[in-house]
């Protein structure tokens, strides 16, 4: 969570309460939401880190609320973040070695292995589908989310295919 | 006589694949007991369907996956009439059919069952119009009725305005959209679709999943046969083929799966 606040706030100074609702409209209903307590907590992680600074306003009716702008180092933060390339997925490992190990345990079979987990991605897949067409449409961030989380889904069912095409034949 | 409550296959996992399909009485609206299909051309005969049970209910959605060559298509084709099984046994509504000749299987796809394929298959010198009302006439149906079957479906379809189109001028989500209101204009029973968005790009796609859900929701029953998880997550039992034979066969139940499910699935990661 650091570093997406850390952009919400390269645009102008924020309390956290505003941070939150900026990310649930970038973002639509698909994303799970982080609490507010969440936010808070990683703001002020980021404040004892130097990356961003808080001043408390004053409210007349109200509790002071702090109001957070990043830091000349939160902006470099922010700017090393763009620099890197993100990691790439990885495979499934817990099932891999599930997969792998099952043989010799004598616990499991393989293809009933398989079977149960592509029962798992496919109720899931399921679910993303019909949260895509309950997702506002205009909101194409969101959409892509979705579409991003269906087309892994879709890479992992591709590979439990391998996998079973492989394991049968023996 | 009261009907035995449905059995979920996602409840019991243990339940064997082969063995008959609780669901065999009276409501299939398709059945096929221990289908065989060999193919034979150069090289080694491929057995594409090594003995089948399959039983489908009235209102079901059924996809059949499995990887190319698994011979899902074949299973396809057997079920339509479009090939003959080489031992097997198939019901429509309850009726064999599996000794029909072409003839006999050629009314049964304009009357029981609607097919649609990867490839469209309209009739390229006819007008969107013609294709869909082609078969609508061809079963008898009055011209005035054909007309009237095809306006609501094209405009059911987003496809109004395109009656003139010849289906060379239109897109490829456009062309299976046809092929689609033609093979429910005359309110078959049965769908049948073979890779329907197997030629598709990912927005016809999901053009074609959503239509498929909507005519799902109104009591159609389906089968679909698809490589793409996306679209067979669409179907409310996915049926995984492999190597001619049936792999598993599991009730989507839409059930949050256990874990993270799809937050676990959305959320983004530092």
């Amino acid at each position: 969570m650091r570093l997406p606040l850390l952009a919400l706030l390269a645009r102008g100074p924020a309390h956290g309460y505003e941070l939150k609702q900026d990310l649930e409209q970038l973002l639509g209903s698909a994303y799970p939401q982080p609490n507010v307590g969440q936010i808070y907590v990683t703001l002020g992680r980021l404040e004892k880190s130097g990356l961003i600074e808080g001043e408390e306003v004053e409210q007349s009716s109200r509790p002071n609320k702090k109001i957070y702008h990043l830091t000349d180092a939160g902006r470099e933060a922010l700017r090393a973040w763009y620099e890197e390339t993100a990691d790439e997925p990885r495979v499934r490992d817990e099932f891999f070695m599930k997969l792998a190990l099952a043989p010799q345990t004598g616990l499991a079979d393989q293809i009933a292995l398989i079977n149960k987990q592509r029962r798992r991605y496919l109720n899931t897949m399921r679910e993303l589908s019909k949260l895509a067409t309950t997702e506002n449409r205009d909101n194409r961030m969101s959409h892509l989310l979705i579409e991003g989380a269906m087309l892994h889904l879709q890479a992992d069912l591709d590979w439990l295919e391998r996998c079973q095409e492989e394991l049968e034949e023996q | 006589m009261s009907r035995t409550p449905p059995v979920s296959r996602a409840e019991n996992p243990s339940a064997r694949p082969e063995s008959p399909s609780p669901c065999a009485g009276e409501a299939a609206v398709l059945r096929a007991e221990n289908l065989v299909k060999t193919h034979y051309g150069e090289g080694a005969p491929a057995r594409a369907v090594r003995g089948v049970d399959l039983s489908v209910r009235r209102g079901e959605f059924v996809a059949v996956t499995g990887p190319s060559g698994a011979g899902k298509s074949t299973l396809l084709h057997l079920l339509g009439g479009l090939q003959r099984p080489d031992s097997g046994s198939i019901w429509l509504d309850g009726v064999r059919t599996d000794g029909y000749g072409e003839a006999r299987w050629a009314v049964e796809r304009r009357r029981r069952i609607g097919i649609v394929f990867q490839f469209f298959n309209l009739v390229s010198n006819l007008s969107v119009a013609d294709n869909v009302e082609l078969p609508a006439l061809l079963a008898g149906v009055s011209s005035k009725q054909a007309r009237a079957e095809r306006e609501q479906l094209l405009a059911e379809l987003g496809l109004q305005g395109k009656e003139r189109s010849m289906p060379g001028e239109l897109s490829g989500g456009e062309q299976q959209r046809v092929a689609l209101a033609r093979a429910l204009v005359n309110h078959p029973p049965l769908l049948l679709a073979d890779e329907p968005a197997g030629s598709l790009d990912s927005k016809g796609t999901r053009e074609v999943t959503r239509l498929l859900s909507r005519f799902h929701q109104r009591g159609q029953t389906i089968v679909l046969v698809t490589h793409d998880a996306r679209l067979a997550s669409a179907a409310d039992r996915v049926i995984s083929f492999f190597d001619g034979r049936i792999a598993d066969d599991a009730e989507l139940d839409g059930t949050p799966s256990r874990g993270l499910g799809i937050s676990g699935v959305l959320e983004l990661k530092d």
